[in-house]
């Protein structure tokens, strides 16, 4: 078994002797044969199996991998990763409130954390089996053997190297020898193996760096700056097929994108029944003004009307309707100031009771669509008053108006009496 | 050595069935598992069943493309059912996954030997099932180019996920099942490769092969680590295994809808997850043993104990519907009541009852060992589970999203022809993996499988 010497007239590289290897044909002997080669006391040597026999790890003397403590290290630095993962970008670099639920809390964490322990674990043996192993190792000397390949079949083996200190060529072989092997083998392995080929050296480098120049396109474009619009690869819903209101539309005949409302038709609770158009607009069916109050007239309703006059008409007219409001007054103040940059825009408020002004002539009606729509500077408050308040505001500025301008003659004969008497 | 006459018959007696039937040994296991990947040309029912699945395949391709350049409108997911048909297969296939890391991993932990037959190929499924589960949310999502989005990756708008959302928890539980049963597989093949390298005759295989065994020289030492290596990812696995469908059953359970915010969910879902994934085992073995003559290896005995983890898993889900209901009542809540009402009553009743029979009823004829055994009736009740397990899953999404608390708001979901082709196509994906693996990978763990034969122990006492 051991002429294999002449397999190098073969081939013309030049061999070295790396060991030797015997067979066996079932775990048994194997097994007997690894107890006397680990009782020989050799180191560098090895057992073969195509699956793994259960007692062999005895019979060889194997230590136990230190494999589980990796392992638990790498699990811990998953659960390490979650916790601070979820920590930093949820509470500290991103926090924002959802649901409201605390910032960061570890029961929500806690899916995560697992998921990532049992990953990075996972991880973990995974490289720390074939690490420990030393594998990948697609050269080894034992693979020139051809009968070291019903290794992964129905055969065992076991190989000694012959760079253990023990080693000699006669006594290891007489040793395997002597066990029920079927045979003993010398390994050859070559002398000078051949270098990894360059054009693989070469190419993957090349690779490497074809793999940075995507990157360093997007770097330049995050760092530089450029006159052309972005370039946009998913467009999302960035440009639609869509008008915006001020913009031509080539669609209709007018040119208007804002469609008016259609003849005929009204939006909802815009509609006003015909007995209800003097209280809510101020203007009879056949045009003209109200004159008369479609309301109720009283004190309570005066009074009314002069509480929700403080609060939306005095500002500028004054709580007694002269004019002399909060506003009125600062906007004076203002256009008297040289440095104010422009005040020339603004247009004092009318004064209601000035005998010579327009609004002691205008109608009841007038006033309320002066209300309702706004007029000249005033904004509308339609909007905000409701009708009845907007009618009970004018029947306050007419009971302003006649107390303003109130001939004496006018008065009752108490008033007159009280006035005199004073 | 051992008499070869290849006797398929099963050893009678009180001793416990052989796990590899005939008389066998190693060298006759490499061959029979090794032929199938070394033979010239498949058997003709390979090629027709694959040509089959790639045009299905394709056809998917082709629906993805249509679905990502025109929009999710393309189904029927309307509000209120956003989730529909997608979300209902996602469910479906990850539960799929579910049975090749449990035979894996729990049953590796609990010594049960008879799990060598049918692990590999368990674990193959299970890979290509949650491939086929992880595109639906992908592609789900709408903006398929941003999906890199449900990922922590540092970004130029300087935002970040949220981490207190369950569908959050989900990416990261199916992509770690993922990462992690591959590795086991892997793991797993890395010897059988080497194997297939040894026994390779062309310089093609030798190199592919020899590239994928890593080196593997089946030493004593790298055994050693090997075996401590699988034992800790079977412990890692299988935590992980009961986690990913809890966490799934999440996605559902944390809301607020009625029919889905019930803590029986978690306990339910990996029920539910085991049983179809051991009846898509079925599904898959029972033809590919006839095809492949790999009877004395994926024998009877190991098809009448994925039976019995049919009945008691079956079992478990019926169970977890009629609590469903008990709870319903017993919890007063006016809302849930309705909706298990209307579940078995309502507009989609057909699709729960469809659900109860095959999942619940037809296991229950595996009490007679007679059809534990039979071929024929075993075939049946698992594709019934498949059927079942889907319509579970329908169940779940569509009822409950169709009417939830406020009737005015209530829909009807009707899938398009997109969603059924994208489920037919997802078979495709799954067919096509699955039978290239069946043509280029060893389906049985050699090595795995003479470690339980008897020739693999010691006969003698050994100190």
């Amino acid at each position: 078994m051991s002429n294999e010497n002449d397999q190098t007239t073969e081939t013309p590289e030049e061999l070295k002797f790396h060991g030797i290897v015997a067979e066996f044909d079932n775990v048994d002997d194997v097994v007997d044969a690894c107890e006397n080669v680990r009782d020989a006391g050799y180191t560098k040597w090895d057992a073969h199996t195509p699956f793994p026999v259960h007692g062999i790890d005895e019979a060889m003397g194997i230590k136990s991998t230190l494999l589980p403590w990796l392992v638990l290290c790498g699990g811990l630095t998953g659960l390490g990763i979650a916790v601070l993962m979820q920590w930093w970008m949820n509470a500290v670099d991103y926090p924002y409130i959802i649901s409201g639920k605390p910032l960061f809390s570890l029961p929500a964490c806690v899916p995560i954390m697992f998921e990532l322990t049992v990953l990075l674990a996972a991880l973990t043996t995974f490289i720390g089996v074939l690490a420990l192993n030393m594998l990948p190792q697609w050269s080894h000397p034992l693979f020139r053997n051809e009968r070291f390949k019903r290794a992964t079949d129905d055969r065992f083996f076991i190989a000694i190297d012959a760079a253990d200190p023990l080693f000699s060529a006669d006594k290891t072989k007489a040793l395997l020898a002597g066990t029920s092997s079927l045979g003993v083998e010398d390994v050859m392995t070559e002398a000078n193996p051949a270098p990894f080929p360059k054009g693989l050296i070469y190419g993957g480098i090349g690779a490497v760096f074809l793999t940075f120049v995507p990157l360093a396109i997007i770097a330049k474009a995050r760092f530089s700056t450029s006159d052309k619009p972005p370039l946009h690869v998913v467009w999302d819903m960035d440009w639609q097929k869509k008008y915006k209101a001020q913009k031509v539309s080539p669609f209709f005949a007018d040119g208007r994108t804002s469609r008016p409302q259609v003849a005929g038709t009204l939006a909802r609770g815009d509609y006003i029944a015909e007995e209800d158009m003097a209280f809510h607009t101020g203007v009879n069916l056949d045009g003209s003004e109200v004159t008369e109050f479609p309301i109720p007239v009283s004190a309570a309703m005066m009074e009314r009307g002069r509480e929700r006059l403080g609060i939306y008409c005095a500002p500028c007219h004054g709580i007694d309707g002269v004019g002399n409001g909060m506003v009125a007054l600062r906007a004076e103040r203002l256009k008297a100031n040289p440095t104010t940059p422009d005040s020339s825009t603004w247009t004092a408020p009318l004064s209601f009771v000035d005998p010579a002004g327009a609004v002691m002539t205008q109608t009841i009606g007038k006033l309320f669509k002066t209300i309702t729509n706004g007029e000249r500077t005033m904004p509308a408050y339609g909007s905000q008053i409701p009708p009845e308040d907007r009618w009970a505001i004018i029947l306050y500025v007419r009971a302003l108006q006649k107390s303003k301008n109130a001939n004496f003659a006018e008065l009752t004969p108490e008033d007159q009496a009280a006035l005199r008497g004073k | 050595m051992t008499n070869t006459s290849a006797t398929d018959s099963p050893k009678a007696g009180l001793e416990p069935p052989a796990l590899v039937q005939g008389d066998h040994d190693f060298a006759s296991v490499t061959e029979s598992v090794c032929r199938v990947v070394e033979e010239k040309r498949p058997p003709t029912i390979w090629f027709a069943i694959f040509g089959v699945a790639l045009a299905a395949l394709l056809m998917l391709f082709g629906l993805i493309g249509y679905l990502i350049w025109t929009g999710v409108g393309v189904w029927g997911n309307q509000i209120p059912v956003a989730w529909g048909w997608p979300i209902v297969n996602f469910v479906f296939w990850v539960g799929i996954g579910h049975a090749g890391t449990l035979i894996s991993a729990i049953l590796f932990l609990f010594r049960q030997k008879w799990r060598t037959g049918i692990n590999r190929f368990a674990e193959a499924m299970t890979i290509f099932a949650v491939m086929c589960a992880g595109l639906f949310p992908g592609i789900h999502i709408g903006r398929v180019w941003v999906a890199y989005w449900l990922f922590p990756i540092p970004n130029q708008m300087d935002l970040w996920p949220q981490f207190r959302s369950p569908l959050l928890w989900d990416v990261f539980a199916v992509s770690t099942y993922f990462t992690v049963s591959l590795l086991f597989w892997y793991l797993g093949l890395v010897p059988d490769i080497a194997t297939i390298r040894d026994r390779a005759t062309t310089k093609v295989r030798q190199v592919i092969y020899g590239v994928l065994a890593l080196g593997w020289r089946g030493s004593a030492r790298q055994w050693h680590r090997y075996e401590r290596g699988y034992l800790l990812l079977a412990a890692l696995s299988t935590p992980l295994v009961l986690s990913v469908h809890s966490v799934v059953s999440f996605d559902f359970a944390v809301s607020q809808l009625p029919g889905w915010h019930t803590t029986i969910f978690p306990p339910y879902f990996v029920a539910g997850a085991i049983f179809s994934g051991f009846a898509m085992v079925l599904t898959l073995a029972v033809p590919a043993r006839a095809i492949y003559g790999i009877k004395h290896l994926i024998t009877i005995n190991h098809l009448e104990a994925m039976n019995k983890v049919i009945l008691a898993t079956g079992m478990m889900v019926g169970y977890a519907y009629s609590v469903e209901f008990f709870i319903a009542w017993y919890g007063g809540n006016p809302y849930e009541k309705f909706a298990f009402i209307n579940r078995a009553l309502g507009p989609y009743a057909w699709g729960y009852w469809t659900m109860a029979l095959c999942n619940v009823v037809s296991p229950q004829i595996f009490w007679w060992r007679k059809a534990r055994r039979s071929i024929p009736i075993m075939m049946v009740v698992a594709v019934l589970v498949n059927i079942g397990m889907w319509f579970e899953r329908f169940v779940i999404v569509i009822t409950s999203l169709s009417r939830d608390f406020l009737p005015s708001s209530w829909g009807y979901f009707k899938p398009t022809s997109i969603d059924v082709l994208m489920l037919v196509g997802s078979f495709g994906l799954f067919f096509t993996l699955f039978l290239l693996f069946l043509k280029f990978l060893p389906m049985v763990a050699i090595a795995e499988v003479k470690n339980v034969m008897p020739q693999a122990h010691l006969k003698k006492h050994h100190h």
